[in-house]
């Protein structure tokens, strides 16, 4: 799996060879906007990230959980097949590994382990890619996620394209990287000045940052302005739409249905991505929770910078940028995060 | 100053007060307005004030996971909003909201909780129409409470 | 270790948190109009049910769906699931119409405890509102099974109306007690009834605990709690000796699908028994 471009986007999909690569393209982000550009030269990977992340390869937006028969006296349960295929992950950035740490805790670090999770990591090789250009969204610096990737992958590549020539820095990081390296006929050792050339890149894409957050005191800022008139002001903009919580790379909430057949006697059990922006999620009998968009926003922020670090000991955001790039209206996790820090009500 | 002592001596809360006691309340009192939709305080806060409103409305809310905000009752000009700073812990019990355009005059809980004890004369002035709110209100709650429109008992 | 759940491992066929196991109805009890108890019986294997008061299991309707349901019936009667059920929506509505020999899906037990057991010497108040009694049930038969380890004990139990009194035998049997101080409120009444009228949280005054060596265990509406933890703070029961039954959707019970979230806990495995202490930042916050 890695980087292709389809409907205007860099998205991941199946690769099967360089040539499915987005060679030579770049991406413009803003908020609410992202656009495909030509590069004036041949970068294989001179992009950010797109409106893809790899959870939906290791989290699938829609699952089976089991099927049933109902039998005389109960019913059985047939087992789902456990996923066999192996997945290559190509291009993956530091934020990206970071992320998929973080739902690494989530789904595997707790009291239950999600076996379709379990199946589906342990079987992953993964190339990473050390960023040559910054997104226009992207704040990495600030939650200490990148652009360096420092654990988590086979091997770990920079791009480095010089007048004469184009060449990849490679980083081995585990064993199975170190073989897959030695099979190959085009490498040799680098040299340090290549290595500081692709040091170089990286430092140059950390200066680029497109957004800045202060993490400083985070948690404690959002649990003393749960009533901060900001959340009015957001929830005038936000549409509710949820595409921050489908691109967002860690968000992994997911709904439960069960279905019949018409006979009655199979039914099925599913499981699908869900978002904390839908009325349904938080309907207990009577009504939902969070029935007010500002109640819902402050939920998704709250839960993404705050409450995450005392539920799983890290921070949720890795400043990828995706939700500012992806919401229509471009609401900007750093800024409404600035306004209130600026703004902070005082005493209760 | 005067022109608080005005606007308070015109509220129906302040009627028959004394003018030396009105000067007192207007002592540390403050205006403070607020707009439609905007919270006046939020229950579990800290009860710092009494709030007389010149013009507006407040709604008196509980707010249920899944109802939503309940609304009990409303306070229009002239009455008394916030009992909670009389008596400790000194929290708001409830939530109260503008409904419109609201103007209040504020007044200092914590002093006034001094000054009733110093000046029992006007403690007493200041207490009985408390209590007179307080029972109004009490005999109002009775009734809405038995739900007397009910088309029979569920 | 919670009792009943051994930790996954990679034998699914064992044991999978999301697949229920069916269970037969071997008798129900019609409560009130809207609101039965389920007496369940594991239909496929014998093993004894270990949970503790305070925990839930998910109750599935084949094909229909599935909620959580505190277990409300004494947790040392392990081979017997014993649910009450009000009627809200349709898969409980289907639940209230469930008849002896009907099959009904089980996972868990899931959920934190009450953990009565680890508060002897104290004085116990346990306040209940409506439906919020089921879920104390299970606790009240612990410590009456071993009520020499505890102080006074009182059930403060209030309920919209006489005809909405759950479990009305069993509670007048258990105010005849000597050694419970019971109380029961309804909000409005006809003349018919002799007892309090008022709201739950004006029995908390009357109470006479000792509010230093007290601990509070809340179910009930949300409001009912709010205002209950505020009357029993004003008589000096410290806020980490207060706990409180917090609901919220759910649908995984296991931590996965992020909806019973309430603040920083979540309400399927830090919950559904929370100590006031822990979450006073949220409770009392609007839509949170």
């Amino acid at each position: 799996m890695g980087p292709k471009r389809r409907d205007e986007a860099i998205v991941y999909d199946e690769i099967n060879s360089i040539d499915d690569l987005p060679i030579g393209w770049t991406d413009e982000q803003d908020g609410g906007t992202y656009r495909l550009k030509k590069r004036s030269d041949e970068a294989f990977f001179g992009y950010a990230v797109g409106p893809h992340s790899w959870k939906k390869f290791l989290h699938p937006p829609v699952l089976r959980l089991w099927k049933a028969e109902r039998k005389e006296k109960g019913f059985q349960i047939l087992p789902e097949e456990q996923q066999t295929a192996k997945f290559a992950f190509i291009g993956v950035r530091s934020c990206e590994l970071h992320a998929i740490a973080i739902q690494d805790k989530v789904f595997l670090d707790g009291k239950y382990v999600d076996p379709n999770y379990q199946t589906r990591r342990q079987e992953i090789f993964v190339v990473a890619l050390n960023c040559s250009q910054a997104g226009g969204t992207c704040f990495c610096v600030s939650m200490n996620t990148g652009p360096k990737a420092t654990s988590g992958y086979d091997l770990a590549l920079t791009e480095v394209i010089e007048d004469s020539r184009h060449y990849f820095v490679t980083d081995v990081g585990s064993e199975r990287g170190d073989e897959l390296l030695q099979d190959l006929a085009v490498h040799q050792n680098a040299t340090s000045e290549e290595q500081v050339k692709a040091e170089s890149v990286v430092e140059r894409t950390a200066a680029q940052m497109g957004r800045y957050l202060d993490t400083n005191d985070i948690k404690g800022l959002l649990y003393r302005n749960y009533n901060h008139p900001r959340w009015n002001d957001v929830a005038e903009r936000c549409l509710s739409c949820a595409n921050c919580t489908m691109v967002c790379p860690t968000c992994f909430c997911t709904t439960v249905e069960d279905t019949t057949d018409l006979t009655g006697l199979h039914a099925e059990r599913w499981r699908k991505w869900d978002s904390c922006f839908t009325l349904d999620f938080s309907y207990i009998h009577g009504g939902s929770v969070r029935s007010t968009v500002y109640s819902r926003y402050r939920q998704w922020m709250t839960h993404k910078l705050a409450t995450w670090i005392d539920q799983f000991g890290t921070s949720g955001c890795v400043g990828c940028g995706r939700c500012i790039t992806w919401c229509p209206v471009g609401i900007d996790i750093t800024e409404e995060t600035r306004a209130i820090r600026e703004t902070e009500l005082k005493g209760k | 100053m005067a022109d608080l002592e005005r606007s308070l001596a015109g509220t129906s809360f302040c009627e028959g007060m004394q003018p030396f006691h009105i000067s007192l309340l207007a002592r540390g009192a403050g205006e403070r307005a607020f707009q439609a939709g905007q919270f006046v305080f939020h229950e579990g806060d800290e009860a710092n004030s009494l709030y007389i409103l010149l013009k507006g409305h407040v709604s008196l809310e509980v707010s249920t996971p899944a109802r939503g905000a309940i609304v009990f009752q409303t306070i229009g000009a002239g009455d008394a909003l916030g009992l909670s700073w009389l008596f400790p812990p000194f929290r708001w019990h409830f939530d109260a909201r503008a409904i419109e355009p609201t103007q209040t005059i504020v007044l200092d809980a914590g002093r006034l909780r001094a000054q009733i004890e110093e000046d029992h004369d006007f403690g007493y002035e200041l207490l009985i129409r408390i209590a007179s709110v307080m029972v109004t209100r009490l005999q109002a709650t009775r009734l809405q409470m038995t739900d007397m429109y009910g088309a029979g008992d569920s | 270790m919670e009792p009943g759940i051994p930790k996954h491992n990679m034998m699914e066929a064992l044991y999978n948190p999301m697949v229920p196991r069916p269970y037969l109805v071997s008798r129900t009890r019609r409560e009130l109009r809207d609101t039965l108890t389920l007496f369940l019986e594991p239909a496929d294997h014998q093993q004894p049910f270990r949970n503790a008061p305070g925990q839930f299991n998910m109750l599935y309707i084949f094909g229909v769906g599935e909620v959580p349901v505190s277990i409300s019936g004494d947790a040392e009667r392990t081979n017997t699931l014993v649910h009450t059920v009000r009627a809200v929506g349709a898969v409980t509505e289907a639940m209230c119409k469930l008849k002896r020999g009907d099959l009904v899906g089980v996972r868990g037990p899931f959920g934190s405890q009450w953990h009565a057991e680890k508060v002897t010497g104290k004085d116990l108040v346990i306040v209940a509102g409506g439906i919020g009694l089921a879920p104390l049930r299970p606790v009240l038969y612990q410590v009456q099974k071993h009520r020499s380890e505890y102080g006074q004990v009182f059930l403060l139990y209030g309920a919209r109306s006489p005809e909405e009194l759950l479990y009305r035998k069993e509670v007048e049997q258990w105010k005849k007690r000597f050694d419970m101080n019971v109380e029961v409120t309804v909000d409005r009444a006809s003349t018919d009834w002799q007892g309090h009228v008022g709201v739950v949280t004006t029995l908390i005054s009357q109470a006479r605990f000792d509010p230093v060596n007290t601990t509070a265990m809340l179910c009930g509406p949300e409001v009912m709690m709010r205002f209950a933890v505020m009357e029993l703070q004003k008589r000096g029961v410290g806020a980490e000796n207060i706990f409180v039954s917090m609901e919220r959707n759910m649908k995984c019970a296991i931590g996965f699908c992020g909806r019973c979230q309430f603040g920083p806990t979540f309400i399927c495995k830090d919950g559904p028994i929370l100590c006031y202490d822990r979450i006073s930042n949220w409770f009392g916050t609007r839509e949170v």
